[in-house]
């Protein structure tokens, strides 16, 4: 049994020195008056003991405790351990030794410079680019810090610092065999003028690795998530605290007016009511209360709104058909399509299609807002993919400075690309402004589901040519719906040797509110993607597996992830009778993997039973093995569920579901016999793996279906009552 | 407002709320016991999972005064002393939680199948497990925990 040590602890520093970019220190004593009840302050060791900073990372107290900061947004993706794992690695610290603290909001410091562009760092929690973004700049950080003891123990003892190495958490001085532990280097700190940029051949050789890629090294999250003592911003009580809840319209943007307003407000336990342009805020003393009097609320909708004219699977139908669209974008030309058309032995065309799916993450939103005296400053608890962006969203909506709004970050429960946009914080913000007390907002699961923001429908329409050889020579990808971009990620073939390709992006506005949902535009273009190449696979009488192995022999990294899948598959042995396997490729955020499942048919319910999942993945650098694995696990089952039964439809603007009675998550007992993951071990940098896994699902499932049936799934999801449709035509 | 009187975590408490108001916001708001979560509010995500005398009760489907003074309400709080429930320590060594909003309702549906059924089937567990919703996907290292922690009692 492997026994997990505990290095959690989410405290944020009270005596924290600011500096910009450098190195300061400062001496801190950890010694901390009684605190509000909060997400971040809980647990904190009162202890007095001596702790340097050593900069504005890593703390060392004279115990030998090393804290480190971790910038990560907690969501369940594991980054709040896999930064501090890799800062740890180049300090040669060890891990037992190690404390993770979440660190101060301060993006010019703990920002992630991974976001490319304009260089500035942000602190924002999405597409899978927390540890990708942070690696280089915490090996450099860990490094740095290392050098600092280095160069403390080589005045100290006054040998050349070359002479000097490390051992975990010690620093060695091989001719006189000293050895001094870290902490003992509190005393003798002596922080050197200059601090160098270590190139990366002067960081460790990878071959040395004593944190990355190692086992035993679990998640700091995890026990206290087995205890109920994790604190999630829904969990934060703060003193003099009321409840606020949100009515909002069925129809998104639809306004409200309240039409029993004075019968309302005689209501005992109500605060007040806030009109907002999409609402009405219930403020009450209690949650109870709030959630009574929105039940109340009679209100006149004015649904004169882009949403109320639409119906989704109407539009869905529609879109094949329409000759105008709001907006048309060429995503990508490459070659000549057109000529390849031309001049192809044999052309094929499908379409596919999506229904909206909605993020469902665990937690609903909510956030907690306490306004100062003066109204000048707010304080505010929540849980956020984006916490460098919190104090602009609410100084913005507010009228405060950013510096005046100070945010708590909580545990996550569940991002999904949900958390990533603060309009639940700012209605907290607004709710503790107007009531002038601090409010924690709730919204109920259905307010979450009806006024969700979802991954949009689309319509893909696909279109290959073939050569003589069997070869595809050119590929078209038609994509219509709302939402713009974010139907546009996952469209490339990167790994695909097909020398003509375009996309073409069609966009229709339906005023339904839309979002980035895990791996965004990767799950419907991987679905049509893969789909369509086993289609012409299958026409064309070869395996599936060999036509991929074709398309990606230039790409070694991909067909690893292939061969590897397809021998964990036993691809080349069949399945047993009334099975049948399917292949996917995909890769999100710079992580390859291939996917294959095998499913049987329940042929008089339409229900399709997903018993075994495979995946090879080639990650780069796997900082947490274990966590590697749990991220493609979670992608995969989120992945089937939304393959299989999730489904968000619109009905004149009106969302038709409302719960999880009617919107549909995977349960328990549809779980597969086994999922197996293998990590392909490279020393390239790490790239995303929160999201690699979930797109390859659709086309696996759509394609052992066409192996079992040979009938084609082309509209996502396949839920029993569709695929009894297809059985049946 | 009628006062309450309730046995949680074998501790009496009292609270002074409408009648009608969910043991759930009982135990999370009135009392502090914020390990137990809300998920749907309608009985169809487990996250609110209790026990009440060892049954794995929903806590936001119970008015607070359907529970009556001699009953023993339990949450994961009260599971055991020191989170080390042998379903607790197989939930770390499987590394289970991912965003760990769902996992108290799941310890606490698991405990209660363990305390009446210490060595389940594949199935039963399954069956057992089936109300209870995780959107990370941790499926499958939750029926590997609860079969690990099976051999345990
Ligand atoms: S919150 Fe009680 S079952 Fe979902
Ligand atoms: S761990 Fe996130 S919902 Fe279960």
């Amino acid at each position: 049994m492997k026994n997990y040590q505990d290095n959690s602890t989410s405290v944020s520093r009270r005596n924290f020195l600011k500096v910009s970019g450098g190195f300061t220190i400062g001496i801190t004593v950890v010694g901390l008056v009684p605190q509000l009840t909060s997400c971040t302050e809980d647990g904190e060791d009162t202890r007095e003991m001596v702790a340097k900073e050593l900069n504005a990372w890593v703390h060392l107290r004279e115990d030998g405790q090393i804290m480190i900061y971790s910038p990560a947004s907690e969501m369940g993706q594991g980054s709040k351990t896999a930064l501090p794992v890799i800062l740890a690695e180049e300090l040669d610290a060890d891990w037992s030794d190690v404390m993770v603290k979440t660190s101060p909001i301060d993006p010019e410091i703990y920002g992630n410079a991974g976001f490319g562009r304009s260089g500035r760092k942000i602190m924002m929690n999405v597409g899978s680019r927390t540890v990708k973004g942070y690696f280089d700049s915490l090996r450099q950080a860990g490094a740095q810090t290392r050098y600092i003891l280095l160069h403390s123990v080589s005045k100290t003892w006054e040998v050349p610092i070359e002479e000097l190495s490390t051992e975990p958490s010690l620093v060695v001085h091989q001719k006189s065999g000293k050895k001094i532990p870290y902490g003992d280097i509190v005393e003798i700190l002596d922080i050197p003028e200059t601090i160098p940029e270590f190139s990366i051949d002067q960081l460790k050789n990878p071959e040395d690795f004593r944190l990355i890629w190692n086992e035993s090294i679990g998640r700091v999250d995890v026990p206290e998530k087995t205890t109920g003592e994790a604190v999630f911003a829904i969990d934060v009580k703060v003193p003099g605290m009321v409840y606020g809840v949100i009515e909002r319209g069925k129809v998104h943007g639809a306004s409200p007016n309240l039409i029993n307003e004075a019968e309302i407000r005689t209501q005992d336990g109500l605060i007040d009511l806030v009109a907002l342009d999409y609402g009405i805020g219930v403020v009450a003393n209690t949650l109870e209360k709030a959630l009574e009097i929105k039940q109340q609320l009679n209100i006149d909708w004015n649904t004169d709104v882009l949403a109320a004219k639409h119906s989704s699977q109407e539009a869905l139908e529609s879109y094949s058909k329409l000759n105008q669209h709001d907006e048309t974008r060429d995503l990508i030309e490459k070659g000549n399509v057109k000529q390849a058309m031309a001049k192809a032995a044999k052309v094929y065309s499908a379409e596919y299609k999506n229904d909206y799916v909605y993020h469902a993450q665990m937690e609903p939103l909510n956030a907690i807002a306490s306004i100062s005296e003066d109204q000048n400053s707010i304080e505010i608890w929540a849980g956020t993919q984006g916490p460098g962006f919190v104090a602009g969203a609410v100084a913005n909506a507010l009228g405060l400075e950013p510096e005046n709004v100070k945010l708590n970050l909580c545990y996550l429960g569940g991002g999904l690309g949900r958390r990533s946009l603060h309009d639940y914080v700012i209605e907290a913000a607004q709710l503790s402004k107007a009531v002038s007390k601090p409010v924690k907002l709730i919204w109920t699961r259905e307010d979450d589901l009806r006024y969700g923001m979802y991954r949009p429908m689309s319509l893909q329409q696909m279109k290959a040519a073939i050569d003589s050889e069997g070869n595809i020579t050119a590929l078209s990808h038609v994509i219509t719906g709302d939402g713009s971009n974010l139907l546009a990620s996952g469209a490339a073939n990167e790994f695909y040797a097909i020398p003509n390709q375009e996309v073409k992006l069609n966009i229709v506005k339906n005023g339904v509110r839309l979002k980035h949902w895990r791996a965004v535009g990767h799950g419907p273009n991987k679905f049509a993607i893969e789909s369509f190449i086993d289609q012409i696979a299958n026409d064309q009488g070869v395996n599936p597996l060999e036509m991929r192995r074709k398309l990606m022999a230039n790409f070694p990294r991909a067909l690893k992830t292939l061969e590897k899948t397809a021998e964990m598959a036993n691809w080349d042995t069949p399945p047993r009778p009334g099975r049948a396997r399917g292949i996917a490729f995909g890769e999100r955020s710079g992580a390859l993997c291939t996917g294959i499942c095998e499913i049987s048919l329940d042929r008089d319910s339409g229900k399709i039973k997903v018993h075994h999942f495979w995946s090879a993945v080639d990650g780069g650098t796997i900082i947490q093995p274990d966590n590697a694995k749990a991220q493609m696990e979670g992608g995969i089952l989120m992945g089937i569920s939304s393959v299989l039964s999730e489904q968000l439809t619109v009905e004149k603007g009106e969302i038709q579901q409302s719960n999880f009675h009617d919107y549909q998550l995977m349960r328990m007992a549809d779980i597969p016999e086994s999922l197996e993951i293998e990590l392909i071990p490279s020393n390239d940098k790490p790239q995303g793996m929160g999201e690699a896994s979930t797109p390859i699902v659709a086309g696996a499932i759509a394609n052992a279906f066409l192996a079992l049936t040979g009938k084609t799934l082309n509209h996502l999801p396949f839920s029993p009552e569709r695929v009894k449709k297809v059985l049946d035509s | 407002m009628p006062i309450f009187s309730l046995k949680v975590n074998s501790k009496s408490e009292e609270v002074n709320v409408d009648s009608g108001t969910t043991l759930l916001w009982v135990l999370r708001e009135h009392l502090g016991l914020m390990g137990t979560k809300y998920g749907c509010g309608v009985g169809q995500c487990g996250s609110c999972t209790i026990h009440i005398n060892g049954n794995p009760m929903r806590a936001c489907a119970l008015p607070v005064e359907a529970v009556s003074e001699g009953q023993s309400i339990t949450t994961i709080e009260g599971l055991s002393k020191k989170g080390d429930h042998p379903l607790q320590k197989a939930w770390v060594e499987h590394q289970v939680p991912q965003c760990g909003y769902c996992q108290s309702g799941q310890i606490m549906q698991a405990a209660a199948l363990l305390e009446k059924n210490n060595n389940p089937t594949r199935e039963e567990i399954l069956n057992h497990m089936n109300g209870n919703l995780c959107r990370c996907g941790t499926y499958m290292r939750i029926f590997n925990a609860i079969e690990s922690a099976s051999k345990e009692i």
